[in-house]
């Protein structure tokens, strides 16, 4: 078995009194679209949080490469290659869909004031806007450039959020929720581009309620249910656990553990 | 072209400024200028969603350092007010190792806290920064000569100049930082910071990197201004002074660079002109408070606001005026 890009080993977090993630392990392979899923309030976006440094685990290890990253503030996580998308548009809004994407670029032409001032970054500066226009390009997106990005409609706001995170230039995409209310043109659409960005080489995490959506595109399934590991597998195999359809429909009295 | 034509017809303008103008009337436009210079360095900071109340006590910072050094260390005046400018980016920087654990009214309550500690510092230590009456017969500006030129620094017409020239190449590096990759990085740090992280933006340096340029740039204020009065006391950097810059920020807008410009001197204009001219100076905090109402009132953008939109209508009047063919 090939070694996993990124390994989530025994991953806790407590609030207080609530286990949010309690010990949860699982591996996403290199190149893989794979889908973290389960219930409301079983802890997929907390989890997401730990990964992307978001939040701070109380106890566990997140690994890049076999190297650990747990713990690391948001920007450091995002500098070794992991980075995340927001619910929501989450985006400049005030800025023009091309400043959006240049922000994105801010690890690879890492802005100097002292460059700026003697204008010695004219060729950073050209990259960066090469490497935004093309993400752009990726999603469509580059023909409304100068648009403001509060003024796009939904649909194009959400490819933004990940045009944004592509110009990051990511080994691992963290895509939360990423077809929240979207009709299903958009939804279709959106999935053409996340098989666009698997076959660009962009490994993705996504943790989604759309069952539809995942078990169309994921290669691999995670399900979780009240902070733990409930069952992973292929799409077909998450479909027919027993465990899954339980915490899904509620069937039965209790709750399998 | 028209631009290079604006830029010349206005650089015309402030040379000729004070030929006209008594000798108070210069010495306003000394001050005029200097706080210009702050109010911007101030709307740097505001780039990062941060709002300060210790920049007019970093200001005296600036101050305090820059007289110290000239007077104990026979240093050169205008290279004390460049350490002086040092020195308060310098503070700035401890400073802002327990300010930027907060964010948005903490930070600001928390800038008033530290600022008020450096003037109880300077109230005091008699030694070296004057207690209460704080440091008097500071070293003036030297003299120089420029060929054709004289410059007596005691004089205001001369020390305007010396001024604009400063102000000139602070407010131009101000801009080239605003509009460069830095700048939009600032934007990108106030609009949506937990963004920009996921973008590998390390926020809390980059809003201390703001702090600390808009704060150089504010002790470059103070020690122009300590070098031309002769003296800096706690009292002339209170908070009564922090909010007359906060006025002519929210006046002026500070959603472009020229907003707190704009209401830097349209303020300084009503109190120096209209009310001194009415002999009603001691109304000023009230005239700025009322001032303050209406603009958030009627003005919420600020008078850049005003500035577009009276711009836009001489353009459509010109456009409207040419000949048909």
């Amino acid at each position: 078995m090939s070694r996993a890009l990124l390994e989530i080993d025994g991953l806790t977090m407590r609030f207080g009194g609530l286990m949010a993630v309690d010990g949860l392990s699982f591996r996403v392979e290199h190149g893989a679209i794979h889908g973290l899923i389960g219930p409301n309030g079983a802890g997929k976006t907390t989890t997401f949080n730990l990964i992307s440094g978001f939040y701070r685990p109380t106890g566990g290890a997140v690994r890049l490469r076999g190297e650990a990253i747990t713990g690391l503030p948001m920007f450091e996580v995002a500098r070794r290659g992991v980075v995340r998308t927001f619910q929501h548009a989450t985006l400049f809004a005030e800025m023009t869909v091309l400043e959006n994407a240049l922000v994105g670029t801010h690890m690879r032409f890492r802005p100097s004031i002292f460059a700026a001032l003697a204008g010695l970054d004219a060729g950073d500066r050209r990259a960066a806007r090469a490497r935004a226009e093309e993400a752009l390009d990726f999603f469509g997106l580059l023909g409304l450039a100068q648009t403001r990005a509060a003024d796009l409609p939904h649909g194009h706001q959400r490819a933004l959020g990940m045009a944004v995170a592509l110009a990051a230039g990511p080994d691992v995409m963290l895509l939360d929720e990423p077809f929240t209310g979207m009709n299903p043109e958009e939804t279709r659409r959106m999935m053409g581009l996340m098989r666009k960005l698997q076959a660009a080489g962009v490994t993705l995490l996504l943790v989604e309620h759309d069952m539809q959506a995942i078990m169309g595109l994921c290669d691999r399934i995670t399900c979780m249910s009240f902070g733990r590991l409930l069952a992973e597998g292929s799409p077909a195999e998450i479909r027919r656990h027993p465990a899954v359809i339980e915490a899904y429909l509620g069937t039965g009295g209790g709750h399998a553990a | 072209m028209r631009r290079a034509l604006f830029w010349l017809a206005l650089a015309a303008v402030l040379i000729a400024l004070p030929q006209g103008l008594s000798l108070s009337q210069q010495e306003m436009l000394v001050f005029l200028t200097i706080n210009i210079l702050l109010v911007a360095s101030y709307r740097l900071l505001t780039l990062t969603g941060e709002w300060s109340l210790a920049h007019v006590v970093i200001m005296g910072v600036g101050a305090y350092a820059s007289a110290l050094y000239a007077a104990h260390f026979a240093v050169p005046v205008p290279v004390s007010m460049l350490l002086g400018a040092a020195t308060a980016a310098g503070v700035a920087l401890l400073l802002s190792y327990p300010l930027f654990r907060m964010k948005g009214f903490y930070f600001l309550i928390g800038s008033f806290a530290a600022g008020e500690i450096i003037r109880l510092l300077w109230r005091r230590f008699r030694e070296p920064f004057g207690g209460p009456r704080g440091l008097t017969r500071i070293e003036p500006m030297p003299s120089f000569d420029l060929g054709v030129w004289h410059f007596d620094f005691f004089l205001p017409a001369s020390y305007y100049y010396l001024v604009l020239a400063v102000v000139a190449v602070s407010l131009w590096t101000l801009w080239r930082i605003e509009k460069s990759p830095v700048g939009l990085t600032f934007h990108a740090v106030h609009w949506q910071d937990s963004l920009a992280q996921a973008a590998g933006v390390n926020v809390r340096a980059w809003r201390t990197l703001a702090f600390v340029i808009a704060s150089g740039f504010a002790g470059l204020c103070g020690a122009l201004g300590a070098h031309y009065l002769g003296t800096a006391n706690p009292q002339a950097f209170g908070v009564e002074q922090m909010v007359f810059v906060l006025t002519w920020a929210i006046v002026g807008g500070t959603a472009t660079f020229h907003g707190p410009i704009l209401g830097c001197i349209a303020l300084t204009v009503l109190n120096d002109v209209v009310l001194r001219g009415l002999g009603l100076e001691q109304a000023r905090p009230m005239a700025y408070g009322l001032v303050l109402i209406l603009a958030v009132l009627f003005l919420p953008k600020g008078l850049e606001d005003l500035l577009a939109r009276a711009l836009r209508r001489l353009r459509g009047a010109g456009a409207r005026t040419e000949p048909a063919p």
